[in-house]
């Protein structure tokens, strides 16, 4: 009740002028909706730059063949091949942190189509998941290939930008015919242009085939493999279409020879990828993706614990460590934005409160006369310090909604609402005007109700 | 019946190194329902005597009692109070709050009171009163849509809202014209009568004194023997002009 009475008595004092209290209160009005606007536009502008070092494959972590080594000489990496297709889908199927995972084969040789050539910096044969991984989902035309391509060793291929422009001059490549070290594809989607990664790579640079075919059709042939019996794979007659018509029929259960099964008791693995890209669900799950699947791997490739890994697992801690750095670097230079703008505000609120109390002396000393003991006098020019201070809060997060509505309307740009920040625009609103509305209450408070009186 | 009784009141300002007594050594007596005139040229310590019958200031040393109670040793926060419950003042300059209306600067006493009214209370209480000095019709009106005379009747009931043993008056005609004066004295007067509220009237101007029943004259910090001679102490002055007059009032020591 009598709290109630004193915020009635300020806004009734405020009522009297109306045009300071208006003018007062802007700075905190100003400050206020500054705030609120910078949050969410700051907010915005944080989850698209999120967006984007994501979409640069920030949460990608890429698993990679051991390194062999003998007599201390590391052979480097990818040395061994310990990856299967298997060791894919049992991450997928496992794995909770992550996403997506894609097998990878890559490699490296001529395009041709018609008489234009080209070597594309990276030839993948992947699965349809590769594009999900690396967030790469749309293309600019055509389609993706299917899992059934995948199972059959289709002759299909999706194709980056850069080739597009080197072989076929602005052509559509859709349906046309292309060779692979002399094996045809058959183009059936081009992809949305990625542009440069952060090494400068050209993303762009790119074709994308089913892993199958690109294993067995293409490099197959030139790749000896080591568990597999190579001998099978490799030309056994002479041939000089091998690479046109492979006379090695694809063979995904080839039986391992008596030498081999004596050598390895391990389960043979049928045939293996060069490398695993995996997705992580979000930034933050990362670890906990690389633990899983380390963890998995292990036991799949039946590793104790003083033997170490057989394959390595990459994570982009570069770009992991830009992204949150970004977030908070916005974030405190934000901060220190929205409390510069307050306190200038807060000190406006001081100095007219202070001019006030001076101009209100007559005022003062009467209402002491009447009985207002000094602490009904601070509560009141309290009181009206904080109702105004509230009253800019709430005007400001209006103004502030209002800018950043603005803002996305007119230029577009990323605005997220946040609710903290209005919830802290609030309580700082209120504390300034406790703070700075302090000191001009006591100095009112304080005053001689004789002197009061008697003040012209 | 004693109201207010002051015995031995001084009230001496440190200015520096120089002792500036006010009052020195002042003693009287105001009887509940009377209607009393301060009367005293300009510097002869009838502000600061007011001040201190109306507890907005304390004496350096004397007793104070107001309705029996002795009240020169309370502290600030108890002397509001008092000043809430027991008295009512009215300005020279009105001391109206500016961009407020009547009724509101009749009612904002009534804020501070301890007893806690509802709005509805208040405002019922306010308009009473403001219907009895005659301005049920402008109630709604700022201090600066009314005239002096009426201003000062706003004062009037402002100070009454709270029912206060004693009502003092600082120069209430100062600002106002003869005519005026002659209504608003004769306001009090009937105040006086009707309910029985006991006024004191400080003035230098013999002609408001005049409507008093009982004149104190103060010069230079104490008390003139003049025209009140009633003595309510036994043994002491005899009767004097004014005869009807309850109060009592001796010369201080010096």
């Amino acid at each position: 009740m009598r709290s109630y009475r004193t915020f009635k008595t300020a806004l009734r004092a405020l009522r009297r002028n109306v045009m300071r209290a208006a003018l007062t209160t802007l700075g905190i009005v100003i400050g206020v909706a500054a705030v609120i606007a910078m949050m969410e536009i700051g907010a915005g502008s944080s989850a698209a730059i999120q967006k984007t070092i994501t979409n640069m494959g920030a949460n990608n972590l890429m698993l990679m063949p051991g390194t062999a080594a003998s007599g201390g000489i590391s052979f480097g990496g990818g040395s061994t091949t310990t990856l299967t297709p298997q060791d894919c889908d049992a991450i997928l199927r496992d794995c909770s942190a992550v996403r997506n995972a894609a097998p990878v084969v890559r490699a490296r040789t001529q395009v041709v189509y018609g008489n234009r050539n080209w070597v594309p910096s990276s030839i993948y044969g992947t699965t349809p998941a590769f594009l999900d991984v690396r967030d790469w989902t749309g293309l600019a035309e055509g389609e993706t290939f299917a899992d059934r391509d995948v199972r059959n060793a289709n002759r299909v291929c999706v194709l980056g930008q850069t080739i597009v422009r080197e072989l076929f001059e602005g052509q559509s490549p859709v349906g046309k015919v292309l060779r692979v070290k002399n094996v045809s594809f058959r183009v059936i989607g081009v992809l949305r242009s990625k542009g440069a990664n952060m090494m400068g790579m050209d993303q762009d640079d790119i074709l994308l085939a089913p892993w199958t075919a690109i294993k067995y059709r293409v490099t197959g042939a030139s790749l000896a493999n080591v568990n597999q019996s190579s001998a099978e794979t490799s030309p056994s007659s002479v041939n000089s279409l091998n690479q046109l018509y492979p006379n090695a029929q694809l063979d995904f259960y080839p039986i391992p020879s008596a030498v081999q099964q004596a050598d390895t008791p391990m389960p043979v693995r049928f045939t293996n990828v060069d490398q695993i890209w995996l997705a992580a669900r979000s930034t933050s799950e990362i670890p906990l993706a690389v633990q899983q699947v380390t963890n998995l791997l292990r036991e799949r490739h039946r590793i104790r614990p003083p033997a170490l890994d057989d394959f390595n697992l990459r994570d982009m801690t570069e770009m992991t460590k830009v992204l949150s750095s970004t977030t908070a670097l916005m974030t405190s230079l934000l901060l220190c934005v929205a409390l510069i703008s307050l306190v200038v505000g807060g000190v406006g609120i001081m100095n007219i409160m202070l001019v006030s109390v001076t101009e209100r002396t007559r005022e003062i000393g009467l209402r002491m006369a009447v009985g207002a003991r000094p602490p009904d006098v601070l509560r009141q020019f309290l009181a009206e310090a904080v109702v105004l201070c509230l009253i800019g809060g709430a005007v400001g997060i209006l103004l502030g909604r209002g800018a950043s509505y603005v803002v996305t309307l007119v230029l577009h740009w990323p605005v997220q609402a946040s609710l903290p920040a209005v919830a802290a625009a609030v309580l700082v609103s209120a504390s300034i005007g406790i703070i700075f509305g302090y000191y001009p209450a006591w100095k009112a408070s304080r005053l001689d109700p004789i002197e009061a009186l008697r003040y012209e | 019946m004693t109201l207010i009784e002051l015995r031995e009141i001084r009230k001496t300002y440190y200015l520096g190194e120089v002792d500036l007594p006010v009052l020195r050594g002042i003693s009287l007596t105001i009887g509940r329902g009377e209607l009393t005139a301060l009367m005293g040229v300009s510097g002869s310590g009838k502000s600061t005597l007011m001040n201190i019958l109306g507890c907005l200031d304390h004496p350096t040393s004397g007793q104070y009692w107001l309705d029996g109670k002795e009240i020169s040793t309370l502290s600030a926060n108890q002397r509001a109070l008092l000043r809430n419950r027991m008295i009512g003042f009215v300005f020279q300059n009105f001391n109206l709050l500016p961009r407020t209306s009547a009724l509101e600067n009749v009612m904002m006493p009534l804020s501070y009171a301890p007893a806690d009214l509802s709005e509805r209370q208040m405002r019922r209480r306010a308009t009473e009163l403001l219907d009895r000095i005659g301005l049920a019709d402008r109630m709604d009106h700022q201090p600066s849509q009314l005239s002096g005379g009426q201003q000062q009747r706003v004062a009037i009931a402002r100070a009454l809202v709270n029912h206060p043993q004693v009502l003092l008056a600082d120069e209430p005609t100062g600002n106002l014209d003869s005519h005026t004066s002659e209504e608003l004295l004769r306001m009090f007067q009937e105040l006086n009568r009707s309910e029985g509220i006991t006024i004191v009237l400080v003035t230098h101007d013999p002609g408001v004194a005049r409507h008093a029943r009982q004149i104190i004259h103060i010069r230079d910090g104490l008390i003139e023997d003049g025209d009140t001679a009633f003595a309510a102490e036994p043994g002491a002055a005899g009767p004097g002009p004014a005869a009807d007059s309850a109060g009592r009032a001796d010369g201080g020591v010096a």
